[in-house]
């Protein structure tokens, strides 16, 4: 019959009517972001940062910029570095993560954020004071601990430098004390003859012991 | 009271006029509170017709918003409903360019000719019991005439602006007009022999029955003829604004062009309140007497999300498609129509040539199965002309040349 198509076309707007509306009213509110969003406003934890500078080496854009100098206690025992210079400039960046991934000390995280727009290319560089006044809200891109805890960046709270670690923080109190850390190191893991045989066909280390028992035979 | 309209006046039916007129004329010469009685209607009609514009064009695009799954506008005020005001300031702010090589008078000329028909049209519009500004006996025709003023309007933009564009909207919007004008009075006779009278007031007085329901057809026609005349989607093809940039009002901006969009967004209102009218009943339902007002403007407002809904969901045809939709399909139609409702109208009346209320309801009943019948009828008539595009290959180029 002509005109049913037309008709069919009718009821789909009007069933567009009765549904609720698709728009996020933006600055009110947001959409629900995913917790592996790698944002603007990278989260550093000073605390964590030993200024190895492994962030600065393993950005392909070279736009981290990191200047230390050694402090007055002896780094070789547990003491880190003064960090003079932490700048990331931003503009250049591109989300990347691999300064995150370098990270030896979960120091450095990716944020949330998505509103840090500017006027001009120097506001966008961001330094070391703009980095510890900024909040934390860390992303867990490639942090899978905080994930497990089931942590969302957009939730509100911000983390303390105690909470994101992969390990227990009392690890790093006791190195800022300036203690000495005897790491428990598991037992299978020591080996208790450096290897004899040189041709690296077994590599059980029950195997290896057995062998060198019988060698010693 | 020292003033009293003769009883041969037509503005002795309008109320309000009436009680104006008494009121001022204590105070001031009979023939001054004539014209200042006139002037107080008319400050009336137009401010209501200017500000229902305002606030149509909100309820359009947070209804076109809701059927596109969207919100509209809802920033300013509430639920957005100062949105127009600020629409509004920021074209009056806005530079009112004229082109060098525009005809700098027609140009002028062309916003006020677009917007006054529209608030002509409602001087004979009954929106309550007895508040026509004028009862004519010749509303029908009045309508008519005042609306194809807008085809002038449109073709002197086109002219006026001095811009291909401009024309081209023009032009399409010309065809568009004249070819749906035929229909478009075709349709209106039929109601005109039913109701016995070409006046508002008679044609609203005799439908004991609706006639969207004793003239299904008529109503179809007249509703497609007259969002056609609107230049509202889906036949838009005087402005398309993706094809021609905005059509005839290519080149208005500032308060031109907000009164172009007054005009526009008022005669939706405009012709919402003619189809009351003559196919609704217009203002009569229970308690008529005192919410005669409300009935109007609850059929008006169920018109307006019908034109809303229409202009959200279809989107707009060829020039050809339109032309022939016109002439092939409406035309036809309204011809059948007239022709059976004159048939139905001459066996039915009693010797006085009134209809009762049950030979309206016969009559119901006979223009459903026609609209019907028509409907299948031209349906399977124009599909059988739908053919399938043909691939260019060398073989039709080289008829093409052949020929």
């Amino acid at each position: 019959m002509y005109g049913i198509n037309m008709a069919k076309g009718f009821l789909v707007t009007l069933k567009n009517f009765t549904k609720k509306p698709f728009t996020v009213q933006y600055p009110e509110e947001r959409v629900k972001q995913h917790p592996r969003f790698r944002g603007e406003e990278f989260v550093w934890y000073e605390e964590r940062c030993t200024g190895c500078a492994s962030c600065a080496k393993y950005c392909p854009l070279g736009i981290i910029e990191i200047v230390t100098t050694p402090s007055e206690t002896a780094p070789a025992q547990g003491d880190k570095y003064r960090l003079e210079l932490f700048d990331i400039s931003i503009n250049r960046c591109m989300f990347c993560g691999l300064c995150v991934e370098a990270c030896p000390y979960d120091a450095l995280y990716m944020g949330s954020g998505f509103e840090q727009g500017q006027y001009s290319r120097k506001e966008m560089v961001i330094d070391i004071d703009h980095l510890r006044q900024a909040d934390k809200h860390p992303s867990t891109f490639f942090r899978p601990q905080l994930e497990e805890t089931g942590y969302d960046p957009r939730g509100g709270r911000p983390l303390h430098w105690q909470d994101v670690g992969r390990e227990g923080w009392q690890w790093h109190q006791r190195e800022k004390m300036g203690m000495r850390i005897d790491r428990p190191v598991p037992a299978d893991l020591i080996p208790s003859d450096p290897p004899v045989d040189s041709s690296f066909v077994e590599d059980s280390p029950a195997l290896s012991a057995s062998k060198i028992e019988g060698d010693a035979e | 009271m020292n003033c009293v309209l003769g009883s041969d006046n037509i503005l002795n039916d309008t109320v309000l006029y009436r009680v104006i007129y008494e009121a001022v004329g204590n105070v001031l010469p009979c023939g001054l509170s004539y014209v200042v009685a006139g002037l107080a209607m008319m400050m009336i009609l137009v401010n209501g017709v200017l500000v229902g514009a305002g606030l149509f064009s909100w309820v359009e695009r947070r209804l076109i918003g809701r059927f596109h799954n969207r919100i509209g506008p809802n920033r300013w005020g509430p639920f957005g409903l100062l949105q127009p005001m600020a629409d509004l300031v920021k074209l009056l702010t806005k530079e009112d360019l004229t082109p060098k090589s525009a005809d700098r008078l027609l140009f002028a000329i062309v916003p006020v000719a677009m917007l006054a028909p529209v608030i002509l049209t409602m001087a004979v519009v009954p929106f309550a019991k007895d508040t026509a500004l004028a009862n004519l006996n010749v509303g029908v025709l009045y309508i008519l005439a005042v609306t194809s003023i807008t085809s002038v309007a449109i073709f002197m933009a086109g002219w006026a602006s001095d811009n291909r564009y401009a024309m081209f909207g023009a032009s399409r919007g010309v065809a568009v007009l004249i070819s749906y004008e035929v229909p478009v009075v075709m349709s209106l006779l039929g109601v005109v022999l039913l109701a016995g009278s070409m006046s508002l007031d008679d044609v609203v007085s005799a439908q004991n029955v609706p006639f969207l329901l004793v003239q299904p057809m008529a109503f179809f026609v007249f509703l497609a003829g007259i969002s056609a005349e609107l230049n509202r989607t889906p036949f838009d093809l005087a402005e398309a604004e993706s094809e021609l940039i905005a059509g005839f009002h290519t080149e208005y901006s500032g308060v031109k062009f907000a009164l172009i969009q007054a005009a526009e967004f008022g005669a939706v209102l405009t012709s919402s309140a003619v189809i009351v009218t003559l196919f609704l009943s217009g203002w009569s339902g229970p308690f008529s007497e005192y919410f005669g007002w409300a009935w109007f403007l609850l059929k008006i407002g169920v018109l307006a999300f019908m034109f809303s809904w229409v202009r959200a969901t279809l989107p707009r045809l060829r020039i050809d498609q339109l032309l022939a939709f016109a002439w092939k399909f409406l035309l036809p139609l309204s011809i059948i129509n007239l022709f059976a409702t004159a048939l139905e109208v001459y066996f039915l009346r009693d010797d006085a040539g009134t209809l009762a209320t049950s030979d309206l309801w016969v009559m119901a009943g006979i223009n459903f199965g026609v609209a019907f019948a028509c409907l299948i009828i031209f349906g399977t008539l124009i599909k059988e002309k739908v053919r399938p595009a043909r691939l260019i290959t060398g073989d039709t180029l080289s008829a093409v040349e052949a020929d």
